[in-house]
């Protein structure tokens, strides 16, 4: 069964004090080559039926993401496929 | 008549209680709001208390803004009802767009809970009338997402019409945007602010009694209100 993926981030204007944290803790692991970091919300949605691109929109407008803080894109993938083959 | 307020909880309200008992404190009659109710049950006013309304799970506020009570709150804060969000309820506020911009995670990442002091900076809303403009205020402060962020037109907006109601003074507990603690819509009804002022009522449980202006404001602004 496809399924959407809905991927979540703040909007690039917005503070992540998450990504901003795992950033400045890099330098512990000795990464120093790491400018900076984002940390987005990865959320997957399997209809019953055929997957609704559109009604995946509506529902990531209104509930996944708060469109004043944070952009969203839509995806379709397959159930076996991974996100790294995709990108 | 005693103005009847009423309080709603939520699933995972926690500040619903004291929210109901500064409502008495203030002089009205507490009224007890189940968020899966969408009856208001003829209240004059509504408070939406503190706590992690359906858990925070997903944001802040975000599922609560889809209650079967927020659909009636929604409708008739438009039409004029007095409406108070505190921290969480402001959340939830925001969320259900009856106030512009969004709480984030603190800047700082850490949770932070101590009595702050605040300026209020707008005396012409349903909930901040009795208080003189610029006086300073001691009020409980706790949470973990209170970072209040919009966009720099909205932000000058806000200051330009005189909506920003609040702001921190002597420390910002959690990055807010221009210290803003408070902020109500263009008809002054509608106030979400991020400190507790249900915490400061009683001298036994708060450091001060500077909460309570809030409620009285309420009640002053429903005698002056037309019937």
């Amino acid at each position: 069964m496809p399924r959407v993926v809905v991927d979540v981030m703040l909007k690039p204007e917005i503070l992540d004090p998450q990504g901003q944290a795992v950033a400045n803790a890099l330098p512990r692991l000795g990464v120093s080559d790491v400018a900076s970091v984002r940390i987005g919300r990865r959320i997957e949605i399997e209809f019953t039926g055929e997957p609704d691109l559109d009604r995946a929109r509506e529902i990531a407008d209104k509930l996944l993401a708060n469109p004043v803080i944070e952009d969203f894109t839509i995806r379709l993938v397959e159930a076996d496929e991974t996100a790294d083959a995709r990108s | 008549m005693t103005a009847r307020v009423g309080v709603v909880t939520f699933p995972g309200s926690l500040d619903d209680g004291d929210a109901a008992r500064a409502v008495r404190i203030a002089g009205a009659e507490p009224v007890r709001l189940w968020h899966g109710d969408p009856d208001l049950h003829g209240v004059d006013a509504v408070v939406l208390p503190g706590g992690f309304s359906y858990g925070d799970y997903l944001r802040c506020g975000a599922i609560a803004r889809f209650a079967p009570v927020m659909e009636t709150i929604v409708d008739a804060a438009q039409g004029g009802l007095p409406v108070l969000g505190i921290c969480n309820g402001f959340q939830i506020l925001c969320e259900a767009h009856l106030l512009p911009g969004a709480l984030t995670r603190n800047q700082h990442l850490h949770f932070r809970n101590r009595d702050q002091v605040l300026r209020i900076e707008s005396v012409g809303t349903a909930w901040t009338n009795v208080f003189q403009p610029g006086q300073e205020v001691l009020i409980p402060v706790k949470n973990g997402e209170g970072c209040y962020v919009a966009d720099t037109a909205t932000l000058d907006q806000l200051e330009a019409e005189g909506r920003v109601v609040a702001r921190y003074v002597g420390g910002n507990p959690n990055g807010s945007q221009r210290d803003i603690a408070a902020i109500t819509n263009a008809a002054g009804n509608v106030v979400g602010i991020m400190p507790h002022p249900e915490h400061a009522v009683e001298a036994l449980t708060g450091p001060s009694l500077d909460g309570l202006g809030f409620f009285t404001s309420a009640l002053k602004h429903l005698v002056g209100a037309p019937a």
